[in-house]
């Protein structure tokens, strides 16, 4: 296999873009006609790759296993996108928004593609508003900001805690002018199943239609995935329950490599666990973290009665709470990024600080918030500044306009009015920067296949900033991929259709039943929940915020043993050719129970600290993360050879010409 | 708690289906239901018996796949939910449970409790957007100001999830409110005010195509809405209608 090939374009960093848009092949408008996509998945990423491929001319075959476009796991973000937009006029500027990101992912991501990132930052909100995406705006009728964690400037912009959704309907409806136009074909309810090389080109995929359980065959000149992240692999997670690694892992066992798979990022705020039931965790918005104020008690014997429940959280006054991110890192308090933020919340609660039943949560309060607002209206409103009740009413009221979903999901959830009580949160798992590896035109190591959005692993480093996924999804979807696929697909104007008669597509799908068939075959005692929950607690307990050697190890061999028992043991009732949800997810967790192995060894050869990926050997004296520049500035890219446990490792070196390697600071 | 649960069973859309009875214990009230719905799920799949289908994806009330019809209400008897943000605690212990599918003629019944909402995607296609190219070369995103008032309403129709408790909920299955918080959302602003006459025009023709039926204001769609869409958009989309007539 040849040596990884960045493809990084020569020249200063900010000219690099620029000039490689100019100097890239371009296919004629009349051939682009002749050439068919396939695009799988349709988040943020996919649904806007789709949407424009398909306006450039190319014809589209756009997939996804919900029932529509629109359900995809995006719309569920909800803070914010970035952008350097500079409208704040608080210095901010493309420079900026690189440095932070570079910064904020703690030095392991390739510089070029996150200034390219920056770079069209701007371009996805001017395309955006053109699409009718309601923004939040200010009473002069201009886009509003705010702040996200580990930057200084607001650079943010917003739908309420609903942007996510709100960029993905954008996308959505441009797939559907394009469906309307005939230029995408969509295909909902379809599971891609493999990818199908043709003389060592990705020439199409192998799918299954959830409702009736038909095999297809589909054929393009080239494949994208944009499937997005692997957090279910931790069983419990942010993630919609049918959000899985399947699409890249499949095109990881054809020869895509796989990058920094145990870059995971763990987010700060979510709700948390409340028991065994559970199927998922629900985030509440960093956003929450620009007017919540995070707190434990400054003594245990308060935490424990508060856990006890003989205590309110609202009747410890100021001298008695232990403000912990304002405590430790005074320059960015409440808005660390998001590692920081998670480390510091397990290890006060591991320390005996924890204010829930399991003693894993910390307080999010907003009373602070509450009566600052509130005075502030009260003034301007000419009101009493001093009135108690006045001020909360009007402080409420402004909070509500901010976060008001937000909250309301939080008291459907837990039953308590974070209005007046502190809400409690505990980190989850939440994205996952690591993904197939990439070059500078987003192909990965299987000519014609490419990964876009949280598939790929190239712009967030070892953690990512908030509002940045949905920035990248967009950047990588509207405005990167269309331009560079045109350079590979310039050599296929001439390739006339591709034949799904070839024996290619035919053993492909022969594995494909072939798998299927012996999952039903198995009858054993287990259900696929049974698996996913042991396997998302192995990952969980061992390879979860902080990490240790041996732990790591034993998790290779648990996951090991745990995957010989699938297979002679899992209970899938049903028939291949129905509606089959249990089938769906037992194909979904045999490849976790693959993943997962790697993650771990991933981990293993990792030795230091850096964004979410805490090894406990390598810390500060302050418990703060360690890095070993001088022998891990690379991306771990790993090489599939027929097992998890055989798989080699390749080595892209990151070279940092215009951002200077420093210790990560946010004190 | 201890639950009997009244389930709607249907092999696939061709067959007949039929309720069946369950029971189920050990259920908290801190469960969400769908929590509830894999308890039962398990249960079933170790006695052989097949499990309950049912559509669900974000379990956090955005997505607006979940779709079921709960003791004879869409999303159940909380307000402003989705099934997946119902939690158990608004039931009672022994008490028997009806869930049933979100019936309509234009949401045939793919397997038990789940439907095929596709005749929502096919309205979206029919206007649902604005026509812009992506180029990059769109004008500042700041150069039109527009009213917060009027972007707060466009948001607030916006986020309307495409779930379909309004259709589910309708006697007549109408898909009015639905049609009208996309309408409404492109009617308030001026991106969407050049194709504002085809767009209005097509999506209707298109929902009536599909065989939704009328709306005659009674309102029920508001009261189940999850994301608590308001009638005003329907009244918005009449006016925007009759507008597009007399002008085309």
């Amino acid at each position: 296999m040849a040596k990884l090939d960045s493809k990084v374009p020569k020249g200063p960093i900010s000219e690099k873009w620029v000039n490689h848009k100019n100097n890239i092949r371009l296919v004629s408008p009349a051939n682009k006609r002749q050439i068919d996509v396939i695009v799988v998945g349709t988040g943020l990423a996919g649904g806007s790759a789709a949407a424009t491929l398909a306006e450039l001319g190319y014809n589209v075959k756009s997939f996804c296993f919900q029932d529509s476009p629109r359900r995809a796991h995006s719309i569920a973000a909800q803070g914010g996108i970035n952008a350097a937009k500079n409208y704040q006029g608080d210095g901010d500027s493309v420079h900026r928004l690189f440095h932070d990101t570079v910064k904020g992912g703690d030095y392991r991501s390739r510089e070029s593609n996150v200034h390219r990132l920056a770079e069209v930052s701007a371009n996805i909100i001017d395309q955006c508003v053109a699409q009718g995406v309601p923004f939040a705006r200010d009473y002069g009728g201009l886009l509003d900001n705010r702040s996200f964690g580990g930057v200084l400037v607001s650079r943010t912009f917003y739908a309420k805690g609903q942007t996510g959704q709100q960029l993905l309907l954008g996308a959505y409806s441009a797939m559907n002018r394009q469906i309307a136009r005939g230029k995408i074909e969509m295909f909902n309810r379809h599971e891609m199943m493999d990818v199908v090389l043709v003389d060592g080109k990705a020439r199409g995929i192998i799918t299954r239609n959830l409702i009736d359980g038909k095999i297809e065959r589909h054929s393009a000149h080239a494949v994208v995935i944009a499937s997005g992240g692997y957090g279910n692999l931790f069983f419990l997670s942010t993630n919609a329950m049918g959000s899985n690694v399947s699409a890249t892992w499949k095109i990881h066992k054809k020869g895509a490599y796989f990058a920094n798979p145990c870059f995971t990022q763990i987010h700060p705020t979510c709700i948390p666990v409340s028991g065994d039931h559970q199927s998922k965790l629900t985030l509440m918005s960093e956003s929450l973290r620009n007017d919540g104020r995070i707190w434990v008690p400054k003594a245990k014997e308060d935490a424990k009665a508060i856990r006890e429940g003989k205590l309110r959280p609202i009747d410890l006054n100021e001298e008695k709470r232990d403000y912990y991110l304002e405590r430790r890192y005074p320059a960015f308090g409440n808005l660390v990024p998001r590692d920081v933020a998670s480390r510091a919340a397990k290890e006060r609660c591991d320390a005996g600080f924890g204010v829930n039943k399991t003693g894993e949560a910390v307080f999010l309060d907003f009373a602070a918030a509450i009566v600052r607002y509130g005075k502030e209206k009260a003034h301007l409103k000419g009101l009493d500044e001093d009135d108690i009740n006045v001020v909360h009413e009007l402080g409420k009221n402004i909070v509500k306009s901010k976060y008001g979903n937000l909250f309301q999901m939080y008291e459907k959830i837990v039953d308590e009015n974070p209005y007046e009580t502190p809400m409690m949160i505990y980190p989850a798992v939440h994205y996952t920067m690591g993904g197939t590896w990439v070059d500078y035109n987003l192909m990965t190591t299987i000519p014609g296949c490419f990964a876009i959005g949280e598939a790929n692993f190239s712009d967030h480093g070892a953690n990512r900033l908030g509002a940045s996924a949905l920035m990248q999804g967009l950047a990588d979807g509207y405005f990167v991929l269309p331009y560079t696929i045109g350079d590979y697909l310039a050599d296929d104007i001439r390739t006339g259709a591709i034949s799904t008669d070839s024996k290619e597509f035919e053993d492909a799908e022969k594995d494909v039943k072939q798998k299927i068939e012996s999952l039903l075959k198995t009858k054993g005692t287990k259900t696929v929940d049974y698996y996913h929950k042991k396997l998302g607690k192995i990952i969980w307990n061992k390879c979860g915020m902080s990490r240790n050697a041996d732990e790591l190890k034993n998790a290779i061999e648990e996951i090991k043993i745990l995957r010989k028992d699938f297979y002679s043991n899992v209970l899938v009732p049903g028939t291949s050719d129905s509606f089959n949800e249990p089938l769906a997810k037992a194909i979904r967790v045999s490849d976790f129970l693959e993943l997962g192995e790697l993650f771990a060894k991933d981990a293993l050869v990792r030795n230091e600290s850096c964004g979410g990926h805490f090894r406990e050997e390598y810390q500060s004296k302050e418990g703060e993360a360690l890095r070993d520049d001088k022998n891990f500035t690379f991306v771990s890219a790993w090489e599939y050879k027929g097992s998890p446990s055989d798989a080699v490792l390749h080595k892209e070196q990151l070279n940092y010409e215009n951002i200077e390697l420093k210790t990560r600071s946010y004190k | 708690m201890k639950l009997t649960l009244k389930v709607w069973r249907q092999k696939n859309s061709k067959e007949k289906g039929r309720i069946e009875s369950y029971h189920i214990d050990k259920i908290s009230p801190d469960m969400s239901f769908l929590e509830m719905m894999d308890v039962l799920n398990e249960k079933l799949t170790l006695q052989g018996v097949d499990p309950v289908a049912f559509d669900h994806d974000c379990r956090e009330g955005i997505c607006g796949s979940c779709s079921m019809f709960i003791n004879g209400e869409a999303h159940g008897p909380d307000r402003l939910v989705t099934t997946c943000q119902l939690h158990m605690r608004k039931f009672k212990d022994g008490e028997t449970i009806y869930i049933e599918p979100f019936r309509a003629k234009t949401f045939p019944v793919i397997k038990d409790l789940v439907v095929d909402r596709s005749s929502f995607d096919r309205i979206q296609h029919a206007g649902g957007f604005i026509s812009v190219n992506t180029s990059g070369n769109t004008q500042d995103a700041n150069s039109i100001p527009i009213e917060k008032k009027k972007a707060d309403n466009a948001f607030d129709a916006a986020t309307c999830i495409g779930c379909g408790a309004c259709v589910a909920t309708c006697k007549n299955s109408s898909a009015m409110l639905f049609v009208s918080a996309k309408v409404s959302q492109y009617a308030l602003l001026p991106q969407g005010e050049i194709e504002a006459t085809d767009r209005v025009l097509n999506m209707v023709k298109q929902m009536d195509d599909e065989g939704f039926g009328n709306c005659t204001n009674t309102g029920a769609c508001e009261v189940e809405c999850p994301k608590g869409i308001s009638l005003e958009n329907i009244a918005r989309l009449n006016r925007e209608f009759i507008k597009a007539k007399i002008s085309s």
